[in-house]
């Protein structure tokens, strides 16, 4: 084969593989697009045009208005926020001292200790729902915060202590040996050591926890549907619920509800995936 | 200081090293672990009307599954789960595959970008993306027939979300769309560590790149196909915020779209007439529990030893 077949082959074969690869992200993507765009038109532009994107006749921000007049979406973002930001320092703080004692200190029963808090990795908190809400009402605790804030915690941490335990793993030796040689205490190894030394891992875990926090329909429906409790997710499925037949409306919270997250996405997309391919060096 | 193996002995740190472990533990123990063993107990329990709760041994688990009512719908939200699972398995990781082995070959440009924008739709809450498609699917704005008019598949368009017939087959597909980018990923993250010289080698033989994927590569990735397996089948038998999104508690048309999640959350909390119970509620959960564990140990002890040895 001459050189130059060989370069012809392989445009066509470049050209089948961003053909096949940008069919998919359209795929993906559009659906979103599509939301997003008709959430700034007017009614008549919805159903007029609705794959147009918005221009000066169609522009209008009136479903935008209705949304934050008619329910309480800063206060749902307000809660959402509060949730997952308490959350994923709890999350982290308690995972990088059990992953820190797991793999710096023998003692008897390490690995059932580890094996233990695994099986939460495996096992969905939500089939414990009946007893979470029993236990939550013994604690004075439904309708609040609090309570999504220990179940999320409960949710997140064996996840959390999993990726962190290996990256401590990789932590150098000689680090905790010339520390403890000069007489520095556990508690100040950890906190002035190792934890400064953990931040590459905690972008990962913190995008970990986050997401299936942030996007959960069902605790917040359990533990605390009350009114000004709510989460973005479940305010937007109440909202919708309310205001099915207007259409500003429905998508103008959806695309308020899904900004956000892509926003954080984006800006932290980087660290997800290192963390998905952790381990790949390449 | 002497070391002993890879760690330090804890009898020199004793007070650390329980500090350390216990606030994970606890609220692990609390919040996670209890509620589970808690809610198997439950389901061994009976609150008659106005009395107090008494053990009935495996009475809950009987009604569930053997009275004519309950174990129809039961099996109905069992079977309607079979399927939701097997058109993962079918149409999500496949595709997920193919693309992770497209978005692996050499030399490929924007791949980080198209990598990214292919796994938003699964950073999208569940509830989200049940009204998207719910909007582009509905017949009142058109957009979905649309669209297949660009294709000129125009005349297969239907109200596809409620007929029995197509409602779970759809919702299931909406879910694809969704959660494409956990195989994507994890596969993709499998082949970037497959050694280069492995690839070269067999290019340098004359294997198109088809090829080696096919026959070099899978092989290679096996236990993370498996491994994407497991987790399909444990996230879609815990499944619940899409259907509940688009069809509410009661899984309509006609429970066609019942899976076990919904039916967990009617039994528990009651809908329309019936009054929820706490117990069956806890029976349903519990044998969802078995569900998934039976898939968990046929994956640890029938897949993955067979597959080790094929690790790298």
């Amino acid at each position: 084969m001459s050189f130059a077949n060989i370069r012809r082959e392989d445009a066509s074969r470049a050209v089948i593989v961003h053909a096949i690869l940008l069919t998919y992200t359209l795929v993906a993507l559009y659906p979103i697009f599509l939301v997003v765009i008709n959430a700034f038109k007017t009614r008549k532009g919805i159903f007029r045009d609705p794959m147009g994107l918005p221009n000066a006749e169609t522009f209008s921000l009136e479903g935008f208005t209705k949304v934050l007049a008619k329910s309480n979406f800063e206060l749902f973002f307000y809660n959402s926020f509060t949730v997952t930001i308490v959350t994923i320092v709890i999350v982290l703080l308690l995972a990088a001292m059990t992953a820190w004692a797991l793999s710096e200190y023998k003692f008897p029963g390490n690995t059932a200790l580890a094996l233990y808090l695994a099986i939460g990795i495996m096992v969905p908190i939500r089939l414990g729902s009946v007893s979470i809400l029993n236990l939550i009402v013994d604690m004075g605790l439904v309708n609040t915060l609090t309570a999504l804030v220990l179940v999320y915690v409960a949710q997140g941490l064996p996840l959390a202590i999993f990726i962190l335990t290996e990256f401590m793993h990789q932590i150098p030796k000689d680090l905790k040996e010339a520390a403890r040689c000069d007489g520095v205490g556990e508690f100040k190894i950890f906190f002035a050591i190792i934890l400064p030394l953990i931040r590459p891992a905690v972008a990962t875990v913190a995008v970990f926890t986050m997401i299936p926090i942030w996007n959960d329909l069902w605790f917040p429906l359990i533990l605390a549907p009350g009114d000004g409790k709510q989460t973005i997710t479940l305010g937007v499925q109440q909202f919708i619920g309310q205001y099915v037949t207007d259409w500003n409306a429905v998508l103008a919270s959806l695309s308020l509800a899904i900004i956000p997250i892509l926003i954080l996405y984006l800006i932290f997309s980087r660290q997800l995936i290192r963390g998905l391919t952790s381990g790949a060096v390449k | 200081m002497a070391h002993s193996g890879p760690m330090t002995d804890w009898r020199k740190a004793k007070l650390p090293v329980i500090a350390f472990l216990a606030p994970a533990t606890i609220i692990y123990t609390l919040f996670m672990i209890y509620p589970l063993l808690d809610s198997i107990r439950l389901s061994f329990y009976a609150t008659p009307s106005g009395g107090e709760a008494a053990f009935v041994g495996l009475d809950n688990y009987r009604t569930i599954l053997a009275d004519p009512d309950w174990s129809a719908t039961f099996w109905n939200s069992f079977w309607n789960n079979m399927k939701f699972f097997a058109v993962h398995m079918l149409i999500q990781n496949p595709i997920g595959i193919a693309l992770a082995g497209i978005l692996s070959l050499p030399q490929l440009r924007f791949r980080n970008t198209y990598r990214t924008m292919m796994i938003m739709p699964t950073m999208l809450s569940v509830v989200i993306v049940g009204f998207i498609w719910q909007l582009i699917l509905s017949p009142v704005w058109g957009v979905g027939a649309d669209l297949l008019d660009i294709v000129g598949l125009k005349s297969l368009f239907g109200p596809w979300l409620g007929k029995e017939g197509s409602a779970l087959i759809t919702l299931s597909f909406i879910s694809v769309w969704q959660w494409v980018g956990i195989p994507l990923m994890l596969i993709y993250a499998a082949l970037l560590a497959i050694p280069d010289d492995l690839v070269d080698a067999a290019i340098v033989d004359g294997a198109t790149h088809f090829e080696v994927f096919i026959h070099i590569k899978l092989p290679l990735v096996l236990p993370t196909v498996a491994m994407v397996s497991i987790l399909t089948f444990v996230g879609n038998f815990n499944a619940f915020d899409l259907i509940y999104a688009v069809k509410g508690a009661l899984a309509g048309p006609n429970f066609s779209t019942d899976i076990m999640g919904t039916l967990f959350y009617r039994t528990f909390f009651g809908y329309q007439l019936q009054l929820g119970d706490p117990h069956l509620g806890a029976t349903v959960a519990s044998l969802m529990f078995l569900i998934i564990l039976a898939g968990v140990l046929f994956y640890l002890f029938a897949i993955q030893r067979r597959l080790a040895r094929y690790q790298l």
